[in-house]
């Protein structure tokens, strides 16, 4: 196998014997060793972890038991899922004092299951109150595709480490834009589930009413592989739903006929660059999506998410400003003291517009399917940029990568983001669906990869 | 609603820190201001838009 095989064609080599799990984990593990000191998409690697795990997927297929559909595949998590043996960084430096987590979070657990091997924890944004990937604790996420652009954020090492061909799938969060926005960057698919669809337990939370889990990975079939593999109730997460696993990879191949895709305009026209606009354009056309649709509200609905965002975010945080001020990122304390005091009447109006917003826009799944957006307004910026051209004006960079991203998450709707593989760099699409259909936009990714018009490019490494 | 100006916003970040117990040095107040105006400003575009009393907010609770 080579740095580039998807998680599938792993599986399929380590289940026919054409090559074992520990032959695959040790070219991963050989792979992170030359390329992570330029990349910096790991904080820790769990080698021995992974030998043992890949010489028990070994094992098992030579006693002739039943290997998973992830068989020695090599996975990675953002550095604030709990994984045993290490303390839960979310990217900080104040939680390097914690206590190492003794179990597993569950959807590590649910992929290890299924036969993945877990190579380690990677690098994010301070408490995933990020859009750049940079860290100043631990030093930027690289992007593979230029070492001098941001990765996105904040699964920044979750960007890295799948387009850098370190690992075929990593998991990240996504509370605004966290997974679409550092595959738009990097050049990858990443679905962002139902709010509620995939268990949150033990892991580092950032703002509970919009946390997400979810796959980033270089196929849709990957993203299909991992999030069925994850599925499943779970009582240690509230939010997570009761329903059934309702699988999407038996219909991933079903083509998009029948399919009603609209594109979301206004509001996601605005702004939108050169390479935007072409994204949208290619896409567009392979999937014959000629009704422009507009999103109700959309730019209330984004400043909705933002004002939750800080609150839910400063009031999380609260202990950690009263005490260790000074072991923030000096920008992630400030937004998060500002946030500790928006007024609770102002969130609450907040919460109750999100309701609303929610009824406008499920009325629009009663005739479409999907609908298409950009994922970001840009493609990856300079690592330290501070500020972007939007509308012809120049603008803080941070607060407006998510401008499109925002808006759709508010809401927990299922979003697969692809890569449109332009020159000289990539950028994704929304695919979004009605809540509990990622199946529908999985199916549209797997259309358009097989179209070639999405593909993650591999970067010049 | 009005926008609220920089020293009424600042009298407010000192109250809001006293009653929170979060000390804040005097160098993180322009960076502090900034982000809460920002705040300020985007509720208060989600806050005019009106909705009946009887509107619920998003998270539901299951006793």
């Amino acid at each position: 196998m080579e740095a580039w095989s998807t998680a599938a064609e792993i599986a399929e080599a380590v289940a026919q014997g054409r090559t074992s799990a520990i032959a695959v984990t040790e070219a991963a593990l050989a792979r992170i060793k030359e390329r992570d000191g330029v990349l910096n998409a790991f904080t820790a690697v769990t080698a021995e972890r992974a030998l043992a795990k890949a010489r028990a997927v070994d094992a098992a297929r030579a006693a002739g038991r039943p290997l998973g559909p992830l068989a020695g595949v090599p996975i990675a998590v953002k550095n604030l899922f709990d994984v045993a043996g290490l303390p839960t960084l979310a990217g900080s430096k104040i939680n390097r004092t914690r206590a190492a987590a003794t179990v597993d979070a569950p959807l590590i657990t649910r992929l290890e299951s299924a036969g993945a091997v877990l190579l380690g924890a990677l690098n994010m944004g301070e408490y995933a109150y990020d859009f750049t990937g940079e860290n100043v604790h631990d030093g930027p996420s690289r992007n593979p595709h230029d070492t001098g652009r941001m990765t996105g954020g904040s699964s920044g090492g979750s960007g890295g480490s799948v387009a850098g061909g370190l690992v075929p799938i990593a998991l990240g969060s996504d509370t605004n834009g966290s997974i679409r926005v550092p595959s738009s960057f990097c050049g990858l698919f990443g679905l962002k589930p139902t709010y509620g669809r995939l268990t949150r337990a033990r892991t580092f939370p950032f703002v509970a009413s919009l946390d997400h889990l979810g796959p980033l990975a270089r196929s849709a079939r990957d993203l299909a592989l991992a999030y069925d593999a994850m599925q499943g109730p779970d009582a240690e997460d509230p939010v997570c739903t009761t329903r059934l696993p309702e699988p999407a990879l038996p219909t991933l191949d079903k083509g998009i006929g029948g399919l009603r895709i609209a594109v979301a305009g206004g509001y996601f026209e605005r702004g939108a660059g050169p390479e935007v606009i072409q994204a949208m354009s290619l896409v567009s056309q392979e999937l014959k999506a000629n009704d422009i649709i507009e999103l109700p509200e959309v730019a209330r609905a984004r400043a909705a998410a933002f004002v939750i965002t800080t609150s839910e975010g400063g009031a999380l945080h609260l202990d950690r400003l009263r005490t260790r001020a000074g072991d923030f990122d000096p920008a992630t304390r400030d937004r998060l003291i500002a946030g500790a005091m928006v007024p609770a009447s102002l969130v609450t109006k907040a919460q109750k517009f999100r309701r609303w917003y929610r009824a406008q826009v499920l009325q629009l799944f009663e005739r479409y399917d999907a609908i298409l957006a950009p994922a970001t307004p840009m493609t990856a910026p300079k690592l330290g940029q501070q500020t972007m051209m939007l509308d012809g004006a120049e603008v803080p960079l941070r607060a407006n990568i998510g401008i499109y991203t925002q808006p759709i998450s508010f809401i927990g709707l299922p979003v697969v983001c692809v890569p449109l593989p332009l020159r000289p760099l990539p950028i994704g699409v929304q695919i979004i669906a009605a809540p509990w259909r990622e199946d529908i936009a999985l199916r549209i990714a797997h259309h358009l990869e097989g179209a070639q018009v999405a593909q993650a490019p591999r970067p010049p490494l | 609603m009005s926008e609220i100006d920089d020293k009424a916003l600042e009298a407010y970040i000192k109250a809001a820190a006293a009653a929170l117990g979060v000390p804040i040095e005097d160098a993180w107040m322009p960076s502090i201001r900034a982000n809460l105006a920002v705040s300020v400003r985007l509720a208060n575009i989600v806050a005019d838009f009106e909705l009946p009393d009887e509107s619920e907010p998003a998270p539901v609770f299951e006793a």
